[in-house]
């Protein structure tokens, strides 16, 4: 295979990746730590990304519109955890499959209000940095991936700074391994579950507001984004959200170089692949607890 | 001298970098009550974990009766006759108290013998012998938590298993319902099942045990008659600390 | 054979002959289409209730073995110009070998990458099948109907007679496998998959029984579709409406015994049928999505469960002496 296309490949494909990282932020915390059957996250993102578009026709930029929104996808996700926990965990029997088949119908009602509410058309936002690239000799750099790329990067900061800094969230990663231990401690485990699935949700605004920067959405793209946001927690391993960034990295490259051998039909089997894979050879993925 | 019905040979376990057994031996003979003790997180449920294929241990050989069993998938040991109970009971809930004792009758005993079975009458007699008779149409997800604890004993009893390891059945039970679960226990040894029993309870294990092994950091510290482990230094450390 | 059986036989008959009545009664063709559905979503509902309700893997991707099914009959019918009992055997063993080769490389882990697995399912085999153009591709094939068989008036009466006879197949052997001991194997790996290992049940051989069986029904039930509607498309086959459906209309009916997702089936695919009518087909879709999420939030046990509740008095804690 051509040299420089592998090369090129393989820049996108990083741009890609932190991309996929960033997208699956939020199912790392809401599946990865907190062991809640979140099929219903891409089906959120594409909600975010709705909305980055609804409040662009207002003139807003997308990442503004993403940011404006989170305290409203952190409402949001603490009523849906709520309400998951009071009606499914608490009651102990029939949960898994009680949990899973309500995400998959509240994934299943977002994706088919956004249908009624906007049709099936693909939506686009327009901000100065979309449409643009930027050329280092022959390459061209979208300055929309470069974007996205310089988000992922700031959300992972700031979100495992905040996980290992302070007590709330390490709060948080302790729940996922001893809810005794921080019962003991004084901490009301509900409680921290509720605010990090908040969190999770709120995330969701912002890279949901990418998730439109970087292409066209409708509303069916969700069921696509469940394997990529899957492969990539899982390939990272449940529980680390910083391996999220390596896991993120490998499915873009992979994906980008299937993308330009096989053609952009098979790009999205590309995830399912990967996570069959995983889960096939080391379940507990890369760095898993 | 007979041959040992349970053979644990440097089995080691290993969860991530956390060793959770390191090279364990222990042999049990065809009969015995045996008692396991540690202090929490010793490793207990993991050997017996390792034992009845609910983990696959990493290192080492569990030998049943002369065959290596460690590579067979649980269902395989159960029928070849090692049964458990849970420390938390896991009982079959949608299920009546008498079927979940369908299903190791069905599974284990009368595999090839369906249609000539009397599952419900066996299963039947079973309740009878622990005590739970007069549930036996009741809903196994409503039981008070003795008498899950019976019913985790009523199924493993339902596989007719040579081995049966009792994990932890009289935790946080009263005075007179320990003697219950240490009644049917003796009981089901004098008809010649070999028996594990996990427990914190000491004075029942003192009681119960022909022989003790105790574990301590995944390690066996001591192996022999109940009250010489009893006063072994290290089991004191274990349990007491410094 | 025990009474229960036999009874159920002798419904099953009548029921057959009720439907062969009615083609020769009835004239009117949109009778018999939606009546088809409703019957295909009998097979679908059913089908998926052994692997979902018996045993507690769920599947989300039902469309793809449904699109198997009919994609192999197809692909028969335009090489060797198959007779449809061909197409179906096909579909059913295509579809059958998928659900075993899904379960393979899924089972064994827990229950929601199982049911990922089924949706990278249907999105691999959607982007394979729209990207072979002998199958039609994006376009799609029509597909001529061969002439109406003796006995029946149209071919179209003949698929549909078909399709009843599938249904009863289907049920049949949903309610063998609950009411055999594999039944309640199943239930035993569904309420309490470790401790069923441990009491004796070969788990992983269960569970890729009950996905084999429950993805070859699914194949039998689409294998007909392309006779049935004469022409077939990619989006009509793997229309998520499928998957939502086989999945909601048993949890509606009820999922631990074989009447409720027939229950399930017949009122929900009835009222899409209306909804799709006099509203749109979109709200329809709609309608489904609200009704699974209401149904798993309130009545979990499905309208099977109600219909429980409902009859039975309201006794305190431990209930003994009910009979079972």
């Amino acid at each position: 295979m051509d040299l420089q296309l592998l090369f090129e490949a393989t820049v996108s494909g990083v741009l890609l990746g932190c991309f996929y990282a960033a997208v699956s932020l939020g199912l790392s915390i809401a599946f990865g730590l907190l062991d809640v059957p979140h099929i219903a996250h891409p089906a959120f993102l594409v909600l975010g990304a709705f909305g980055a578009y609804v409040l662009g026709g207002y003139g807003l930029d997308p990442l503004v519109a993403g940011l404006l929104l989170m305290p409203v996808f952190f409402v949001f996700g603490l009523a849906v955890y709520q309400f998951y926990y009071v009606t499914f965990e608490r009651r102990g029997t029939d949960t898994g499959l009680r949990g899973l088949a309500f995400f998959f119908g509240v994934a299943f009602i977002v994706e088919v209000g956004l249908i009624l509410a906007f049709g099936v058309d693909q939506r686009m936002v327009e901000a100065p940095y979309i449409g643009q690239s930027l050329e280092i000799g022959e390459m061209r750099l979208p300055y929309r991936m470069l974007v996205a790329f310089g988000m992922a990067v700031v959300l992972m900061v700031v979100l495992s700074t905040y996980l290992a800094r302070t007590f709330t969230g390490r709060a948080i990663k302790a729940v996922a391994q001893d809810e005794g231990a921080l019962r003991l401690m004084g901490v009301d485990p509900v409680r921290v579950k509720r605010i990090a699935f908040g969190i999770a949700t709120a995330v969701t605004a912002v890279t949901g507001a990418l998730l439109i920067i970087v292409g066209p959405v409708e509303p069916g793209l969700g069921r696509i984004y469940i394997g990529r946001t899957f492969c990539v927690v899982v390939l990272a391993g449940l529980g680390s959200v910083p391996g999220t960034i390596v896991a993120g990295l490998i499915l873009g490259i992979a994906e980008s170089i299937v993308l330009s051998t096989a053609g952009a039909a098979w790009a999205p089997a590309v995830s399912f692949g990967i996570l069959l894979m995983v889960l096939a050879v080391r379940p507990a993925g890369l760095f898993g607890r | 001298m007979s041959a040992p019905l349970l053979e644990v040979q440097g089995v080691s376990k290993h969860f991530g970098g956390f060793a959770a057994l390191t090279e364990v031996s222990v042999a049990i003979r065809p009969g015995e009550r045996f008692g396991l003790i540690g202090p929490n997180g010793s490793g207990k449920t993991t050997l017996i974990n390792c034992i009845s294929g609910a983990f696959l241990n990493d290192a080492g050989a569990i030998r049943f009766d002369g065959q290596d069993i460690s590579r067979l998938p649980a269902y395989r040991r159960t029928r070849l006759g090692i049964a458990r109970s849970f420390q938390l009971p896991r009982p079959f809930s949608s299920m009546s108290v008498l079927e979940n004792l369908i299903v190791p009758l069905e599974y284990v005993v009368h595999r090839g013998s369906l249609h000539t079975a009397d599952t419900h009458g066996e299963a039947m007699e079973i309740l009878t012998r622990i005590g739970l008779a007069d549930k036996a149409q009741t809903r196994s997800g409503q039981l008070t938590q003795v008498d899950l604890r019976k019913l985790e004993l009523a199924r493993a009893m339902a596989a007719r298993p040579r081995l049966l390891i009792s994990d932890e059945a009289m935790a946080g039970l009263s005075g007179s319902e320990v003697d219950e679960i240490l009644d049917i226990l003796f009981k089901l040894n004098e008809a010649g099942i070999t028996i594990i029993m996990i427990e914190h309870i000491m004075h029942a294990v003192m009681r119960f045990s022909e022989r003790v092994v105790c574990l301590d950091a995944g390690r066996k510290i001591a192996d022999g008659d109940p009250q010489d482990v009893i006063a072994t230094p290290e089991v004191r450390k274990a349990y007491l600390g410094e | 054979m025990d009474a229960g059986t036999r009874r159920f036989i002798v419904g099953a008959i009548v029921f057959l002959a009720l439907i062969y009545g009615l083609t020769r009664v009835v004239s009117n063709e949109y009778v018999f289409f939606a009546a088809y559905v409703v019957l295909q979503f009998i097979v679908l509902a059913t089908a998926w209730n052994i692997l979902g309700g018996y045993a507690g893997y769920v599947n989300f991707g039902s469309g793809a073995f449904f699109a198997v099914g009919a994609y192999t009959g197809v692909a028969l019918f335009k090489a060797f110009e198959a007779p449809i009992l061909v197409q179906v055997v096909a579909g059913a063993t295509m579809s059958g070998l998928l659900g075993l080769a899904v379960g393979a490389l899924s089972l064994r882990l827990r229950g929601i990458f199982f049911s990922i697995a089924t949706v990278a399912v249907a999105i691999v085999i959607e982007t394979a099948v729209v990207n072979t153009p002998y199958l039609g591709g994006a376009k799609g094939l029509p597909i001529l109907r061969p002439a109406a068989p003796a006995l029946f008036h149209s071919y179209l009466e003949w698929v549909f007679f078909l399709m009843a006879i599938l249904a009863v197949i289907a049920v049949f052997c949903a309610r063998y496998v609950e009411t055999s001991w594999i039944g309640r194997g199943l239930r035993a790996i569904r309420d309490n998959e470790g401790a069923a290992e441990c009491s004796g049940v070969p788990t992983l051989k269960l569970k890729l029984f009950a996905a084999t069986l429950s993805g070859a029904l699914m194949g039998a039930a689409g294998a007909p579709f392309a006779q049935y509607l004469s022409f077939i498309e990619p989006t009509s086959v793997f229309n998520l409406n499928y998957a939502v459906s086989a999945l909601a209309m048993p949890i509606i009916g009820g999922m631990s015994h074989w009447m409720g997702p027939v229950i399930g089936a017949v009122l929900l695919g009835t009222v899409q049928q209306l909804v799709t009518v006099t509203i749109s087909s979109e709200l329809n879709v709609l309608v489904v999505g609200v009704l699974l999420v209401v149904f798993v939030v309130g009545a979990p046990d499905g309208i099977l469960g109600l219909v429980r509740k409902l009859r039975r008095p309201r006794t305190p804690a431990a209930s003994v002496g009910a009979k079972a």
